[in-house]
């Protein structure tokens, strides 16, 4: 169903496609996917942990634990798993090159 | 309303629109209150009644089981209220601070004031995770967020799946992830099948329940194992591999999978009652530590709390605790007040459910004090088992001592997810029980707050 994604889309298949891009790469989601869904469709993680080697894909999904926190071109990071998909979204799993 | 009716009217602010949250708020709108909600979900629902988002097209009766007409019936109650201005609902919103009568309330513009003049926590739980080898690892989950992946987003986190842990929402998401075509290769319980029994009593309050239970187990066939002993879980850089895991009789086993949920059963989120300044108690049987409110949720000091933040009942026992936090609530008003005796008759039957619960799927004490120096116990900032036995030996058992020495618990998670297992090792180490440990005080944000967010607070 997925090629390189970590998740299996099992139901609510039938949505309109969303395109945003991740590391500069074009990728699709549906419409009403979270930025963690829309991510982990295409890739196998949202992150790098900033104190192990271990790439991060989030952890409880509820706005707990803070895991999914993923890079966006222009700066400001997102909530990975509360945030829906938006068209024409740039993120990024490690932080903007110029970031000090 | 004139204006003068709706200032002399108490603000009273509820923080959560799961079903203790709703429940809360239709007791007080039923007094003639307009009471305020603030929620950090898209649409009202909470967890275990969480709604997917606008335009999906399942059914309450896919997304709910058995469960469909509470849900429905819930769901529709609030956007009732919600349509008709009985209320006012703030969603996709943090409350991320509570001082002096105000609660600051983070937005997607930014950080907001709220005042109120009584204030009701419905905060519920999250999953209570305890640390197993590799679980830092992408592709490690929480029970729950495997739940919320398949109902909110129709969604199965990985192809082929591991779920360990202990309690209900083992069996539940199990059972869920299977029925909607997910590949479960494994269902690992660490807790035996003689300890569960002992739960039965408990358990026996709530007959239908503890049947609908078997028949999901039973659902998940071999898959289902009791009494497993958790060694670790292997991983690549991608993610895990396999769980190693040995059964009841001490056999070794190597299931694969890319993709692991974890979760012993609840743990109450307490951060908000902690800044509102409740009085804690350790619970020995939850293995936790819960604010303390007599039963009908009543903190002091104006706060009410109801539902799993503050007794880990379930979704029906926090239906019901929201109705009487809100009649306490009333009552303190000195407003006319629904009666309480047949809800408070229901709390008891429940809580001995609960009870049976906590025995039959206890908190893994042995695997937590047991775990090798290098596994990780804070997922946040990688502080291992080693560093946390080592800080006791700096600065002693003292909960917020080792934080301080160890970073167990300064994480982006404020400890959330460490806390648990981080007071076993402590407590294993300095020769004392988990509650002598302490527990980390309370900071606010509660949630991470940007700056830029802080600088514009009106």
């Amino acid at each position: 169903m997925i090629s390189d994604g970590r998740i299996v889309r099992l139901a609510e298949r039938d949505r309109p496609p969303v395109r945003f891009s991740l590391d500069g790469v074009p990728c699709h989601a549906l419409e009403g996917d979270t930025v963690l869904t829309a991510v982990l469709a295409s890739a196998r993680a949202v992150r790098v942990s900033e104190f192990g080697p271990e790439p991060r894909a989030g952890f409880c999904l509820m706005g707990a634990c803070q895991d999914c926190w993923v890079w966006q071109e222009e700066g400001p990071r997102l909530r990975a798993c509360s945030m829906p998909i938006a068209e024409g979204m740039r993120l990024r799993t490690l932080p903007p090159e110029d970031w000090p | 309303m004139t204006a003068a009716r709706e200032a002399s009217r108490p603000k009273v602010v509820i923080v959560g629109a799961g079903p203790a949250g709703m429940r809360a708020a239709e007791t007080l709108v039923g007094a003639g209150l307009h009471p305020v909600i603030i929620d950090e979900g898209a649409r009202a629902g909470g967890q275990i009644y969480r709604r997917p988002p606008e335009g999906f097209t399942r059914s309450p009766e896919q997304l709910y089981g058995s469960e469909a007409a509470k849900a429905r019936a819930l769901h529709a109650l609030f956007d009732r209220m919600a349509a008709d201005g009985l209320l006012t609902h703030h969603p996709r919103r943090s409350v991320v601070a509570v001082r002096d009568g105000q609660l600051h309330v983070l937005a997607e513009n930014g950080v907001q004031a709220i005042g109120y003049d009584r204030l009701i926590l419905a905060t519920g739980a999250s999953d209570r995770v305890a640390p197993v080898p590799g679980w830092q690892s992408a592709g490690v989950y929480s029970l729950g967020a495997a739940q919320i992946a398949l109902k909110a987003q129709g969604v199965a986190l990985g192809r082929r799946i591991v779920l360990m842990g202990t309690g209900p929402l083992l069996t539940l998401v199990g059972a869920q992830l299977l029925k909607a075509g997910a590949q479960v290769a494994a269902v690992l319980d660490t807790s035996p099948w003689h300890q569960q029994m002992k739960g039965l009593p408990g358990l026996a309050a709530r007959p239908a329940v503890m049947l609908r239970g078997l028949v999901l187990r039973a659902r998940l066939g071999t898959r289902y194992r009791a009494g497993v002993v958790l060694e670790r879980i292997e991983t690549d850089p991608d993610g895990p591999v396999a769980v190693r895991w040995r059964d009841s009789g001490g056999r070794e086993n190597r299931t694969e999978c890319d993709m692991v949920g974890m979760g012993w059963h609840l743990r109450a989120e307490t951060h908000l009652a902690d800044l509102t300044g409740c009085a804690f108690s350790y619970d020995r049987q939850w293995h936790q530590w819960l604010p303390q409110a007599d039963r009908l949720g009543r903190a002091g000091n104006g706060i009410y709390l109801a539902g799993d933040g503050v007794r880990l009942l379930g979704a029906d026992g926090a239906e019901t605790a929201g109705r009487l936090a809100a009649a306490a609530c009333l009552a303190d008003l000195g407003r006319q007040a629904p009666a309480v005796d047949a809800g408070l008759r229901e709390l008891a039957r429940l809580e001995r459910f609960a009870r049976g619960v906590s025995r039959a799927f206890p908190w893994p004490a042995a695997m937590t004090r047991g775990l090798p120096d290098d596994t990780i116990v804070c997922r946040c900032e990688n502080v291992t088992a080693g560093m946390v036995r080592a800080s006791v030996a700096l600065g002693g058992g003292e909960a917020n001592r080792v934080k301080s020495l160890s970073r167990l618990g300064m994480g982006r998670c404020q400890g959330r997810y460490c806390q648990l297992a981080g007071a076993d090792l402590v407590a294993a180490q300095a020769g004392c029980s988990p509650d002598a440990v302490g527990r980390f005080r309370g900071q606010a944000p509660v949630r991470p707050t940007p700056i830029g967010a802080l600088l514009h607070e009106g």
